[in-house]
């Protein structure tokens, strides 16, 4: 019987360093997962030779064993996450001196270290459980591919873990920097910063952005400090415009310190009328496009969609009387409809932007209002597969009508019967 | 009683009036057409699938092939779109060399307009004078960019070219010369009976109608309604220039005739003028990073091509090729209202109505 197992417990050697430690635990864990499973498969052969429940006190053999080393293992996880959470701490300790002494490539470098350090932190801690719980399972079932993805599972959602804390603790001691200044723009650099050390990546960016925001005024303080405000206030600002911000209150702060936009009254005025005319809720947001000549921007909620665009024809004080562009784009995660109106009565432009389920594109057909709709659908239904309702010829107007697939979508793959 | 029958008649894809590949499904009574049914698609080149995998320098050659007979313009849009994005100033002297190149090729755009609309209503003559200048228009643009009608002249942040020793004299001298010839194109045509009766009251359309339908360019002015993005929407240096937006509102071919022929001469007050505000030296491109990368977001921006308005969408995620690109192409959106003008026209306006639309098919099918 396969019964002799190499492995002594960790316990009893001679002191490792961390790194070694955590491999040869690893590596144990393995061993000792194979094992089992050769064990397993064995006493299954066993049983289907002998047809007798002959294998029973080998199992629990196997069972004590097993637990036995996830005990040793889980000691050395705990030795090993202490080691870490002393270099965390150091490492923290280490930004809080740089935060003291201002230095920000410091303070960047000592959060990036503390955040490795949580890392690695998460990891051991994961490899522990990861490690208990194969054992259990190992011993319940002794499937080694169970055993694994258990371990990745809990490896993967540590380190997830981990990495969100490390950043909103960064995030939050930079608040508190910030704090003491009382400057919201601090908070917003605070933010940056975080998000710097999380992403080396994201530095290089803010900085090009930072050169783009020229007209934000340099405060009084050092040089570096008011290149990170400008990156911050670019960086809100772009990501209002994208509408990818995580957190609409950062976002917002920073854009109304901006000098307001010629076109800012043209936004009221279009957000009042259609909240007056459809309800607070109507509209799902609406902004200044910064990047697009500052064309006042709504975005429409599909079920208010046509509403609104009905609102921005017949109303007295919008009156888009000419739709200047219809078009549909595939952003993976939702399919939008993008239409830009000039009222020739008032001399003002608006985007409406609509978006739309990808499992299920259905959209309110916009050509009842404007016949200029007619043709830019079509377009939109051939390449991009948005199905306008009230439409009055929704077919093909680019691609044969025989046509598989709707070549603008990314995920697009071209029907070939050949192939 | 005269027993009537109704029959389809189908033109194109292939046929000479349309300047490309076209096709119209007619269903006639006798002579009066009852219902149209224009189907395109033909040229369709997938340029804005194509983009997606291009940087954005790289889709500026693509641009040139849809409105290929005034692909400055073209060139431009796209710069546009992604100098307004990422906020580049263009170099003085840029700007003017483009502002010239835009506008002599506005000038050759009509040009051809002018022969080959009068060609397809019967009148061959006008045909021959008036290639005769455009290739004196085209001889300008292949000096400066190399080629007589796919430029790729335009890059984000300038030009790729500065213009040659003596060619902005040249194109001072071109200008007296063209008036003269365009007074002739008048004598010619203009005032011709025949003429006239081809094109008055025919494919009539009203203010509202072009609004609705959203026509740009001479299709919208034809109707009284004088909007220039050159004027209300300035980009580039027009609101240097002193022109004026020539708009007629008779609302029918003959005012989108007199439209076109008045913008020619538009078209040569601000090339005067740019020759004579040209910067003597100066950069022609702007300190542009190697690759370009648009911030994260999406601009629409539209300028004024010789067939209306052309709109450049670009969506950006911040890396060297665009999300998603997309063309508003003028002449997909004036075709639009084609079936509606043709319902019970004589089949021999057809060619009249189709014509004085002006559309370029590379540009239609995008």
């Amino acid at each position: 019987m396969p019964n002799e197992h190499d492995g002594t417990p960790p316990e009893s050697n001679e002191p490792l360093s961390k790194e070694e430690l955590k491999k040869r635990a690893a590596a144990e864990a393995k061993a000792k997962a194979l094992e089992l499973a050769r064990q397993r498969a064995l006493e299954k052969k066993e049983e289907s030779e002998a047809a007798a429940g002959s294998s029973e006190p080998e199992d629990a053999l196997a069972k004590e064993k097993a637990l036995a080393a996830a005990k040793a293992k889980a000691v050395a996880a705990a030795k090993a996450k202490a080691a870490a959470a002393a270099k965390a701490k150091a490492a923290r300790e280490g930004a809080t001196a740089a935060a003291g002494s201002g230095d920000e490539k410091a303070l960047a470098a000592a959060k990036a270290k503390a955040a490795a350090a949580a890392k690695a932190k998460a990891a051991a801690a994961a490899k522990a459980k990861a490690a208990r719980e194969g054992a259990t399972e190992a011993a319940g079932s002794g499937d080694e591919k169970a055993l694994a993805a258990a371990k990745a599972k809990a490896a993967a959602a540590a380190k997830a873990k981990a990495a969100a804390a490390a950043k909103a603790k960064a995030a939050r001691e930079g608040a508190t920097d910030a704090a003491g200044s009382g400057d919201e723009k601090a908070l917003a650099a605070a933010e940056a910063k975080a998000a710097a050390a999380a992403k080396a990546k994201a530095a290089a960016a803010a900085k090009a952005k930072a050169a783009r925001a020229g007209e934000s005024d340099p405060s009084d303080a050092s040089d570096e400090k008011a290149k990170a405000i400008a990156a911050a206030k670019a960086k809100a600002a772009a990501a209002a415009r994208a509408k990818a911000a995580a957190s609409a209150k950062i976002a917002e702060k920073p854009a109304e310190e901006q000098k307001p936009s010629p076109l800012q009254p043209l936004l009221d005025k279009y957000k009042a009328i259609i909240q007056k005319e459809l309800g607070e809720d109507a509209l799902e947001d609406s902004y200044i496009n910064l990047l697009s000549k500052d064309v006042p921007t709504l975005v429409a909620k599909p079920d208010t969609y046509y509403q609104i665009a009905q609102l921005l024809k017949h109303h007295e004080e919008l009156r888009f009387d000419y739709l200047s562009e219809l078009h549909a784009t595939d952003f993976e995660t939702h399919l939008e409809v993008y239409t830009h109106f000039y009222s020739y009565s008032h001399r003002c432009p608006a985007a409406l932007k609509v978006k739309i389920n990808r499992e299920d594109p259905v959209i309110d057909s916009l050509a009842p209002l404007w016949s200029g709709a007619d043709w830019p659908e079509r377009e939109a239904y051939d390449l991009i597969g948005i199905t306008f309702k009230g439409h009055p010829n929704l077919t093909r107007i680019m691609m044969p009508d025989d046509w598989v697939g709707h070549p603008l979508r990314k995920d697009y793959e071209p029907y070939d019967v050949e192939v | 009683m005269i027993r009537t029958e109704e029959m389809l008649l189908n033109v194109g894809p292939q046929h000479p009036s349309t300047h490309g590949v076209f096709r119209i499904v007619l269903k006639i009574d006798g002579e009066t057409i009852i219902e149209a049914n224009p189907v395109i698609g033909y040229l369709h080149r997938g340029t804005e699938k194509l983009a997606e995998n291009l940087q954005y320098t790289q889709i500026i050659p693509y641009t040139d092939r849809m409105d290929y007979l005034a692909a400055m313009t073209n060139n431009y849009v796209i710069c546009h779109a992604v100098e307004t994005m990422m906020n580049i100033e263009i170099p003085e002297r840029a700007d003017y060399l483009r502002v010239l190149v835009m506008e002599l090729g506005r000038v050759a755009s009509h040009l051809v307009w002018f022969g080959t609309y009068l060609l397809d209503i019967g009148a061959m003559s006008p045909f021959l004078y008036a290639f005769r200048e455009r290739e004196a228009i085209i001889g300008f643009l292949n000096e400066i960019s190399g080629a007589r009608l796919t430029f790729n002249y335009m890059r984000i942040g300038g030009v790729k070219w500065d213009a040659p020793e003596g060619w902005i004299e040249k194109v001072r001298d071109f200008v007296p010369y063209m008036r003269e010839q365009l007074a002739g194109y008048h004598d010619l045509v203009t005032g011709n009976e025949i003429f006239l009766n081809r094109v008055k009251g025919v494919g009539y359309y009203s203010k509202e109608e072009a609004l609705d339908y959203s026509l740009s360019g001479a299709n919208l002015r034809c109707t009284g309604i004088a909007w220039d993005l050159r004027k209300d929407e300035p980009y580039s240096l027009y609101d240097r220039f002193t022109f004026n937006v020539p708009a007629f509102d008779s609302g029918d071919a003959w005012a989108r005739y007199q439209c076109r022929m008045a913008e020619i001469e538009e078209s040569l007050k601000i090339i005067e003028q740019a020759v004579e505000q040209f910067p003597e030296s100066g950069e022609v491109l702007a300190k542009v990073p190697k690759i370009i990368k648009p911030p994260k977001g999406e601009a629409f921006v539209r300028i004024e091509s010789p067939r209306g308005e052309i709109g450049c969408y670009i969506a950006s995620e911040g890396k060297k090729e665009p999300y998603r690109l997309k063309f508003r192409r003028p002449s997909f959106y004036n075709l639009q209202i084609l079936p509606k003008l043709l319902v019970g026209e004589n089949i021999s306006n057809l060619i009249t109505i189709l014509g004085g639309i002006d559309i370029v098919l590379g540009e239609v099918d995008g």
